[in-house]
Formats: structure tokens, C-alpha cells, sequence
């Protein structure tokens, strides 16, 4: 420490690969990634547990579950094709890429509202019925919240993107709300692996 | 948030310096987005929380030392019915049962949640974090703010708890299934938490990314103040380990409120009644769910503690730190090592000797890194000449405390001595070791330490004199006795210790015990003083009266908006004390030597 800390140091102010805004993106969906697992972890240890009531095996069908993925991951293309636009300078390929990702989002949330309309009125499957119920509301729930607050995002950035200035910017939240995007996506994929695949 | 700021260090720098318009009183002090006034407004905020919970705890010891008596003082405050289906702490005088079980689950989480983290973290980091790595603010100061403003509400409903139909949360800090699920007061705990747990999330993310980006030129990884590192593993430990308890939480409040059965287990019966719950839940997922947050939440709680003492025995034995690398590398695993330790608070739930194993092996391993850095900070005492002053005793004294924290520990985590000792006082004696004398006497030399650069003035040695060493005795008349209460088999969370054998006999230590803490309380005095009255009547300072060596000592005290004059650049290590061939015995990181 005595030598060395003498010497001639770098000076000059530090570069980062990755802007603050990107960090602190990345921070917050770690903290997202940890709340899932956690509910993921529940719902695998109590798949086969319920002491009664509707089952996976009789009440959850595929072609909603695959309907929605189609919906998600094309959304996810969708969205990068928008991120694309903005980033190119193109306001109209972004609100035309953006609408047709929210329309898929949209598509997803109702079809995810259509299965659970089943769930609940045909099976009478609700949250307290069995534990089957509670883990899967409360993990497709919290990934619906999910998508339904970055639908919100996608509103606000598709009114806003014009006036926010300097468009770099403006692409730059894109961005970061495109991060989020295949983020509450890849979700989604782990969900179909779980609740549609293993635990059926 | 301002996500979408890509301006760097510098433009930050120009924007502030540029930006000297006054601000309105609620501006300034209430809704700020500066590091300085939120770091302040936590550490308000939590020494009022921390002198709360133990007040709480001062009711606690009448109990534990004269079971069945009239409380002195608060008894007839606490028995009022204040209306039909109130839950008053007591009746005629006495502590109720319940009441004890609300004190103690509350004493417990105003501690821990309210108290030392947002002290620690909130307070500690916010105010000195910026200014250590040279930076004008945070990167997300907004964030910042609500971070606080999160924290807030969170306590205030937690405080407001005592007051709601049902009572207090009764079920312990830990809040174990079943018991938390079906006693009244958890709602109010759970809502409380969800805030915690939120506003310390968006403090971490802001910590990560400050010291990522807003780092003085020249001050490189390796060159950060070891306060700073502390930090920043600290934050990266919340960052991960708060979401399962937010999520698990989650869980708790809807098996209260919309009838699910996370960890309600089938054939429970309540009261004399079949539980109205489905069933089939498992109790010990939310053992697993608390304490995959809560063993790292102990590092949380100790981290920012060595990494002040740190600074003050760098600064006060005017000498650099033994071994500031092992000690950051040795944080590092640390943090790392925290996350698959958990199970150790769960030896005695009937897992399979495998599991223990594991978690015996990974415990014990995680004890090499604390015993680092402990052995680097007494080291670094060897051959200085040493300043003893008000944070330096307390800084000094953080050492053998958590020594006798940390090693008191290792039984506990060694599946065979746990048998005997688990759940009993031994296990409260150990880990108020270590948070208790150990990361609040870190707090203490902090504020200290701190304070002048904070409000611009000196506290008083003499009564931090008088402050600190009726403390460091009080401390020990405390928590020492519980050690042997413990080993004598007496149970912890017991609300009449007259009731076992046990407890009979070590009714005497009981008294003692409670004398010592009165006593402390009344030893807090010369601090609350000295903290109120130092604001102005202490002695004023310039910018660097410890003569130390870190960026923070080259803003003003007070610092203003946007902290420093010019910006600061770091030339070296942070520890430059006692160079060889210089008139003063310390070299300043921002000094540009003359050639």
C-alpha cells in the first residue's frame, strides 16, 4: 500500500458498458427473478399435494396454455421490432410494433381470464379450494399482474415518445421497458414448463 | 425513476453545481431527494424506532425479574381499555401473557427492521456512501426519496398495530406458521413488512448502482474505503434475499385473508375447533422461506458495522488497515456464504441428518470470513498509536463483543450442541452479542465519528465518555448471564420464568440482568443529550478534524448541495496514514502531491 499509492493513478472519469439506468434494470429483475423462484419453489412442492378438489391433471388444459405462449413470445419480437424502431428514429415503425405488442399482451390476459373463468365457475377452482388452487392463482396471478403493468409502460411510452427529448432517450426507455418485456416473458416460459408440463 | 438519466459522473457534477437555487422548507428537509437530508431522516427515524424497541423491552425485563408484579410507571397506562375489543398489554397493572408475546415479537422487528437496518443502511449508507466515493448525490436521488418515504409508512403501520382491534403481531419476529396465521394482530405485521421489504429493495438497487457509476476519477475498486464495500455487499444481499420473505409474506397475508393454505397444515385444530383452513400446507416452508432472508439479513445487520469500525480504527490508530484486500475478498464470500446457510435456525424441525450435515459444514465455513476480518481489524491495532476518543472506544469495543458473538455461535451450529441449546436463552445471548454490543456500538461509533461532518460540529468527548462506558458494562451484565441462563435449559420467549425449574433458579441472574438494563437506559441519556444540545453548542469544526484520509473529509461539514467544491479526483488507497517522510501523519485520497 505505501509504493503503490503513490503512484500516477487513471485519472480519467470511469467508462461503463452499461448506463444507470441499465444497472439499475438489471438490479430490479434479479429482485424479480428472486420473487418468482419463490413462488415457482412453492408451487412445485405442493404439485400432488392437494387433499381434495380439482387436479392439474383434470383442469388444465394445453391449447389455452400454448395460445398464450404464442401470444408472449411473438409479443417479444414484437417488442424488440418497436425498440428497433425508436432506436432507428422511426416514431411510426415504433407505434405501429408497439401496438401490436400490446394487442398480443391484451390476447394473453384475456385468454389467462378465459381459463381461469373455467377454472373457477366450471371446476369450481378458487384460491382456498385446494392448495392446487392457491399456488396456481397466486403464480399466474402475479405474472398477469406482471404483464398488465408493462402494458401500462407500453401506454404510457407509446403517448410520450414523441415529446421526450433528446430520442435518445426515448429509445433508451424503450429499451429498458423491452428488458422487462422478455424478462415477464421468460417467466411465462418457466411457468409453462411447471404448472403445464411437470405438474400436469 | 429516472432510468432513463445516461449522463455521467460528470454532467451530474455540472447539473448540480449549476443548481443553487434555494429550496422551500418542505423541499429541503421533508420531500429532499438529497443523500444528506434522507440519510439524516433515517437515522432520526430509526434511533427513535431503536429507543422504542427498547423501551419495549424494559417492560419485558419487570416481568422476566418480578413475575406477576405491578409495572411501575406504564402498568396502569398499558391496562386501559381503550375500546370494546382492544387488546390492552395488561391488566390491573400486570403484563398479560399476550402482552408479552406482542412486546416481544415487536421488540424484535422495531430492532431489527426498523432500527438497525434503516440506521445502518438507510441512514449510514445514504449520508456517507456518496460522499466516500466522491459523488454529488445518488444515482436515482427520486428513488431515494421514496425509498424513505416507503420505510415510513411501513414503521408507522407497525407502531399503529398496538392500537388496532386484535393487538400487536404476538408470534415472535420470526412470525412461524401456524401460530402467526391464526393470532389477530399479524395483518398489520405483514402490511408493515411489504413496505420494509419494498423501500429497502429500491435502496439497495440505488447502493448497487451509486457505486458502480458515480465513482470519483481515479477511484477504482480496490482504492474504496472499506465502508463502502461493506455497503455494497450489503446492498447486493438485500437485493437477493429480501424478495423471498416479500413473496413469502404474500403468502402468510392470504392464508389470513383469502382462506389459502400455504402453510396451514391439514387436521389443525384452533381453540378447541376444526380450523377452518383446507389444509395440507407445510408450516416449515415459511421456516425455510424467513430464514433464507433472515440468516443474510444477520450479515445485513453486521456488515456496515465492521465497515465503520473499520474506518474509525484506520483513522484512529493513524496507521492503514491490515489487510484490506483479504478483508473485501472476505466480505465478499461472506455474502456469498450467507445465502446457503439458512437451514442451521432449523436443525431442530426433524430435517435428515444429510440436510444438517450440509448446513453444519457451510456454517461453520462461513465463520473463516468473519474471523478474517475481525483478525485484520485487531491487527491493524498492533503497533499504532492509537487516539482513544469517543468513536474509537466504542469502535475498539465492537471487537471482542463480536467476538464473543461469533463464537458463541458455533455451538449453535453444530447439530449436536444445538440439541441442548436450542430455543433457549443461550441462543438470545448469542445474537444480541453480536447485534446488540456488536453492531450497534459499530452504530454509536459512527454517529460519533460522523457527526461533525453531518451538522459541522463536535459531539462532547466528555459525555461520550460518560456515555460509552456504563454502556459497554451494562452491555455485558445483560447478555453475558443469559449465556448461562441458557445452558441451565431455561426456554426463551417464556413469559413467567417461575414456572420450570429452570427458571427458578436462574431468577436471580433474571434480576440482574433487568437491574443492568435499567441502568443502560439511563446510561442513553448523555447520548440523546449530547446528540440534541452538540447541534449547537458544540464545538465547530473545518472540513477534516479527525485528520483522516477518505473523500468524505473533503467536502465542507456541513456539505453542501451537491457536496463538494470541486470535484474530487482519488490519487491512492484510502488508507494513507503515517507515510514515511511527510510532516503529517496523513495523506489524503484528493491530495495532488507536489513533485
Amino acid at each position: 500500500m505505501s509504493r503503490a499509492a503513490d503512484m500516477t493513478p487513471e485519472l480519467a472519469p470511469p467508462t461503463h458498458a452499461l448506463d444507470r439506468g441499465k444497472v439499475g434494470v438489471i438490479c430490479f429483475l434479479c429482485t424479480e427473478a428472486a420473487f418468482f423462484s419463490t413462488l415457482i419453489v412453492a408451487y412445485i412442492k405442493y404439485i400432488g399435494q392437494s387433499t381434495e378438489g380439482p387436479t392439474p391433471a383434470t383442469s388444465l388444459g394445453l391449447p389455452l396454455a400454448i395460445a398464450n405462449s404464442f401470444f408472449l413470445l411473438t409479443s417479444s419480437a414484437t417488442m424488440a421490432a418497436a425498440e428497433h424502431g425508436l432506436k432507428r428514429g422511426s416514431i411510426a415503425a415504433f407505434h405501429r410494433w408497439l401496438t401490436v405488442t400490446i394487442l398480443l399482451g391484451i390476447a394473453f390476459l384475456i385468454t389467462t381470464g378465459a381459463e381461469w373463468k373455467h377454472l373457477i365457475v366450471n371446476d369450481g377452482l378458487t384460491i382456498g379450494r385446494n392448495l392446487f388452487g392457491t399456488t396456481y392463482f397466486t403464480l399466474l396471478g402475479f405474472h398477469a399482474a406482471h404483464v398488465t403493468l408493462g402494458l401500462t409502460a407500453m401506454l404510457i411510452l407509446f403517448a410520450t415518445a414523441r415529446r421526450i427529448q433528446p430520442s435518445v432517450r426515448a429509445a433508451g426507455l424503450a429499451n429498458l421497458l423491452a428488458w422487462y418485456w422478455h424478462f415477464v416473458d421468460g417467466v411465462w416460459v418457466v411457468i409453462f414448463a411447471v404448472v403445464y408440463v411437470l405438474g400436469r | 425513476m429516472s432510468a432513463g438519466h445516461s449522463h455521467d459522473h460528470g454532467h451530474a457534477h455540472d447539473d448540480h453545481a449549476h443548481g443553487h437555487h434555494e429550496l422551500g422548507f418542505i423541499r429541503k428537509w421533508i420531500f429532499s431527494t438529497d443523500h444528506k437530508v434522507i440519510g439524516m431522516q433515517y437515522t432520526v427515524t430509526a434511533l427513535v424506532f431503536l429507543f422504542f424497541g427498547f423501551t419495549l423491552m424494559m417492560i419485558m425485563r419487570w416481568q422476566l425479574a418480578n413475575p406477576g408484579h405491578v409495572i411501575p410507571f406504564v402498568g396502569s397506562m398499558l391496562s386501559k381499555q381503550l375500546y370494546a375489543g382492544y387488546m390492552n398489554l395488561a391488566t390491573e397493572g400486570v403484563l398479560l401473557p399476550e402482552g408479552y408475546n406482542a412486546l416481544g415479537a415487536m421488540h424484535g422487528t422495531i430492532m431489527v427492521f426498523l432500527g438497525i437496518v434503516p440506521l445502518a443502511v438507510g441512514g449510514f449508507g445514504n449520508f456517507v456512501m456518496p460522499l466516500q466515493i466522491g459523488a454529488p448525490d445518488m444515482a436515482f436521488p427520486k428513488l431515494n426519496m421514496m425509498s424513505y418515504w416507503v420505510f415510513l409508512p411501513g414503521g408507522l403501520i407497525m407502531l399503529a398495530s398496538f392500537f388496532m382491534p386484535g393487538g400487536a403481531a404476538q408470534s415472535g419476529w420470526t412470525s412461524y406458521a401456524p401460530l402467526s396465521v391464526i393470532n389477530p394482530g399479524q395483518t398489520a405485521w405483514l402490511v408493515g413488512m411489504i413496505f420494509l421489504i419494498t423501500s429497502s429493495l429500491l435502496g439497495s438497487i440505488n447502493f448497487i448502482v451509486t457505486i458502480i457509476h458515480m465513482r470519483a476519477p481515479g477511484l477504482t475498486m480496490f482504492r474504496l474505503p472499506f465502508f463502502v464495500w461493506a455497503q455494497f455487499v450489503t446492498a447486493f444481499l438485500l437485493l437477493l434475499a429480501f424478495p423471498p420473505l416479500e413473496a413469502a409474506g404474500v403468502m402468510q397475508l392470504m392464508d389470513r385473508l383469502a382462506g389459502t393454505s400455504f402453510f396451514m397444515p391439514s387436521g389443525l385444530w384452533v381453540s378447541g375447533k376444526a380450523a377452518e383452513w383446507v389444509g395440507g400446507g407445510s408450516p416449515l416452508l415459511w421456516q425455510h422461506l424467513f430464514w433464507f432472508l433472515a440468516h443474510p439479513e444477520v450479515y445485513v445487520l453486521i456488515l456496515p458495522a465492521m465497515g465503520i469500525v473499520a474506518e474509525v480504527i484506520a483513522n484512529n490508530t493513524r496507521k492503514p488497515l491490515w489487510g484490506y484486500r483479504s478483508m473485501v475478498y472476505a466480505a465478499a464470500f461472506l455474502g456469498f456464504m450467507s445465502f446457503i446457510v439458512w437451514a442451521h435456525h432449523m436443525f431442530m424441525t426433524g430435517m435428515s441428518t444429510k440436510i444438517s450435515t450440509f448446513f453444519q459444514t457451510t456454517t461453520m465455513i462461513i465463520s473463516i470470513p468473519s474471523v478474517i476480518i475481525l483478525t485484520a481489524l485487531v491487527i491493524s491495532l498492533w503497533g499504532g498509536s492509537i487516539r482513544f476518543n469517543t468513536p474509537m472506544l466504542f469502535a475498539i469495543a465492537f471487537l471482542p463483543m463480536f467476538a464473543i458473538g461469533g463464537l458463541t455461535g458455533l455451538p449453535l451450529g453444530l447439530t449436536s450442541s444445538d440439541i441442548h441449546l436450542h430455543d433457549t436463552y443461550y441462543v438470545i445471548g448469542h445474537f444480541h452479542y453480536v447485534v446488540a454490543p456488536g453492531t450497534i456500538f459499530g452504530m454509536f461509533a459512527g454517529i460519533y465519528y460522523w457527526y461533525p461532518k453531518a451538522t459541522g460540529r463536535m459531539m462532547n468527548e466528555t459525555l461520550g465518555k460518560l456515555h460509552f462506558w456504563p454502556t459497554f458494562i451494562c452491555m455485558n451484565c445483560i447478555f453475558f448471564p443469559m449465556l448461562i441462563q441458557g445452558m441451565m435449559g431455561l426456554s426463551r420467549r417464556t413469559y413467567d420464568p417461575n414456572i420450570y425449574q429452570a427458571g427458578l433458579a436462574s431468577l436471580k441472574l433474571h434480576k440482574m440482568i433487568s437491574w443492568s438494563a435499567w441502568i443502560m437506559a439511563i446510561a442513553q441519556l448523555p447520548f440523546i443529550f449530547n446528540f440534541f444540545v452538540s447541534m449547537f453548542a458544540g464545538k465547530k469544526v473545518t472540513e477534516n478534524p479527525w485528520d483522516s484520509t477518505t473523500l468524505e473529509w473533503a467536502a465542507p461539514s456541513p456539505p453542501p448541495h451537491g457536496n463538494f467544491l470541486t470535484e474530487p479526483k482519488a490519487h491512492r488507497d484510502p488508507y494513507v496514514y503515517s507515510p514515511p517522510g511527510r510532516k503529517d501523519d496523513f495523506l489524503p485520497q484528493h491530495v495532488v502531491l507536489e513533485v
